[in-house]
């Protein structure tokens, strides 16, 4: 194996046994982002010197005998939508491009108390809008597995920094599938928990009801290890739930006796190219090998969750975003009086997606708009959570691909937003629906990664892991290492 | 489907506070059709009697009231573009007249 590639699992074994320091970890992943980043462009901030003095600290602690934490020495990256303090957080921005937070997001906070070292922050969609990451105000970041494609977004950068072997470990936001879906494209793990179960504290919002924290790995073990630190009920933040966090890890299985798969084969006709297919058809007869029951199951509103999601998104993005005006933090463009300076601080603080996204949110909850667009996007919303309810009755998990096709160029949908969306068609009902997912790779077409998801009832994050982790020990898509970097 | 023209994007776009370039008025009118267009689907589902869902989360959590410090006043005021930390305010550009 080459370097850069050993799990969170293994080098937290190593830090703790004192096999090898965390500093001596720290340095070598420094190193490799240093050479495997140049062309790639996963990261916007490295914080070399930060993370040095963390891991001699953790070093420090194992030589006094402390209890060391479950993720001692592991370094993780983080998307630059989650603030660390004093540490630029650009939400990929013009507007936030010198802004440094006072205060660290409770997820990353979660992780540093577990011995994790942060060596940056990653590059995204502004404001974690998009789905390829090119709308990131400072530089496209490229997919390791053919760099003239994007690698999905829009924790693009997450993605790529684990698919190429920089960290084990990134932290990615997943509104309407920006951690699955960039997982899939880069031939990664990605874990979207309920809504609820990580805090959203010190996360820039982007849509408060669908934003969720979660992890991007190679392994189900490791994402099963990383949650089980991230989540928990937190003060700072009222919509994080009190529900006990189970050990995830202690329950993986590689036994999916009496597991039943559910799968929505009718809402798969839309538009699945071929391969993806093919390779979603060889993950289920791998599932039922490892004692799994495929069943099939119907969701008849899901057809309409990208209509519901563009309308419920959009009209919260608006809202949260009005609080970029050039007064407290962030970009000001001077101006004569007040309303000609929030007007020109926004036009030159925002790009073109982001403004797209707030004239149509804005438009939704307009005076004679709201009600037969917000409101009745809100009831379907309602619609497709009762078919997962529904659904769940007679499967315990639905599988269907992440993506339905694999990753697209460069610049191929930039000049046509709605092509762009309708990409998301299996990535949003479960952030409408509030519900768990996990995608994991599941081979490759025209050599890059796909990958299928499975999705659970709300804080049955176990059963995910469970099905993913059994996945794993029976194909080995996810040891697949990008050319170039064996 | 109402009828996006130029100047529902002007509309619009005043009340979010943006000013837009006279290339993004046209491409945002054409776009904000389109994307109205497609969404014009949900219009035919028949939701009567279906309660909107707001949030994923449980409802009506609680917490004891009391005091916690904020962040300091300085550190909020040195995040900002243009602040006066004696008075301890935020400065902008005239709001009246001018």
């Amino acid at each position: 194996m080459s370097a850069g590639f050993a799990t969170a699992a293994e080098i937290a074994r190593g830090v703790s046994r004192g096999e090898i320091s965390a500093e001596a970890v720290t340095r070598e992943h420094l190193d490799i982002i240093a050479r495997r980043d140049r062309g790639l462009d996963a990261f916007l901030t490295v914080t070399a010197e930060r993370a040095l003095a963390q891991a001699r600290a953790v070093d420090a602690s194992r030589a006094a005998r402390s209890t060391l934490g479950p993720l001692a020495g592991v370094p993780i990256a983080i998307k630059d939508v989650l603030d660390i303090e004093g540490v630029p957080t650009t939400c990929g921005s013009r507007m936030l491009e010198r802004y440094r937070p006072p205060f660290t997001a409770t997820a990353v906070a979660r992780l540093e108390r577990a011995g994790a070292i942060v060596l940056g922050k990653t590059n995204m969609d502004e404001f974690a809008m998009g789905s390829s990451t090119e709308n990131s105000a400072f530089k496209p970041t490229r997919n390791p597995w053919d760099r003239s494609r994007v690698p999905g977004g829009s924790s693009g950068g997450s993605a790529v920094a684990v698919s190429a072997g920089m960290v084990p470990v990134a932290l990615g936001t997943d509104t309407g599938g920006s951690i699955r879906q960039p997982a899939a494209l880069c031939g990664v793990v990605g874990l979207k928990p309920t809504y609820g179960r990580v805090s959203r504290y010190g996360l820039v919002a982007f849509a408060s009801s669908l934003d969720q924290v979660g992890p991007l790995t190679r392994t189900v073990e490791d994402a099963a290890l990383v949650t089980s630190v991230l989540a928990g009920v937190d003060a700072a933040d009222a919509t994080s739930a009190p529900v006990e966090v189970p050990d995830f890890r202690a329950a993986l299985s590689e036994d999916l006796a009496s597991l039943r798969v559910g799968v929505p084969w009718s809402f798969l006709e839309h538009g699945v190219e071929a391969g993806v297919t093919s390779a979603f058809r060889v993950a289920l007869a791998d599932l039922e090998a490892a004692g799994a029951r495929i069943v099939e199951i119907a969701l008849p509103h899901a057809a309409h969750a990208i209509a519901t999601y563009y309308i419920v998104a959009t009209a919260e993005a608006s809202s949260n975003l009005a609080r970029f005006d050039g007064v407290r933090y962030g970009l000001r463009v001077d101006a004569p009086d007040l309303r000609r300076m929030y007007g020109e601080t926004r036009d030159r603080g925002f790009g073109p997606e982001v403004k797209r996204r707030i004239i149509l949110g804005t438009f939704v909850l307009s005076a004679g708009y709201y009600d037969s667009y917000y409101l009745r996007a809100q009831q379907v919303r309602t619609l497709i959570r009762r078919d997962f309810e529904q659904a769940f009755l007679s499967c315990d998990v639905v599988a269907m691909p992440t993506t339905p096709r694999p990753a697209f160029r460069l610049g191929e949908k930039t000049s046509d937003p709605l092509q762009m969306y309708l990409e998301d068609i299996f990535t949003v009902p479960a952030n409408l629906a509030g519900i768990p997912g996990l995608s994991l790779p599941c081979g490759f077409v025209d050599g890059v990664p796909v990958g299928f998801q499975l999705l659970g009832r709300p804080f049955d994050e176990t059963t995910l892991f469970r099905g993913g982790h059994a996945y794993q020990q029976r194909t080995a898509h996810h040891r697949a290492v990008p050319p170039g970097l064996e | 489907m109402p009828r996006v023209t130029l100047e529902t994007v002007d509309h619009v776009a005043r009340l979010a506070h943006l000013s837009l370039t006279a290339q993004e008025r046209e491409t945002f009118t054409r776009q904000l059709e389109q994307v109205l267009a497609y969404a014009e689907s949900i219009q035919a589902l028949d939701v009567s009697g279906v309660e909107p869902m707001s949030h994923a989360a449980a409802t009506g959590v609680f917490r004891e009231d009391v005091v916690r410090e904020g962040l300091p006043r300085e550190t909020v005021l040195a995040a900002a573009p243009d602040a006066d930390p004696e008075s301890g305010l935020f400065r902008v550009p005239r709001v009246l007249g001018g």
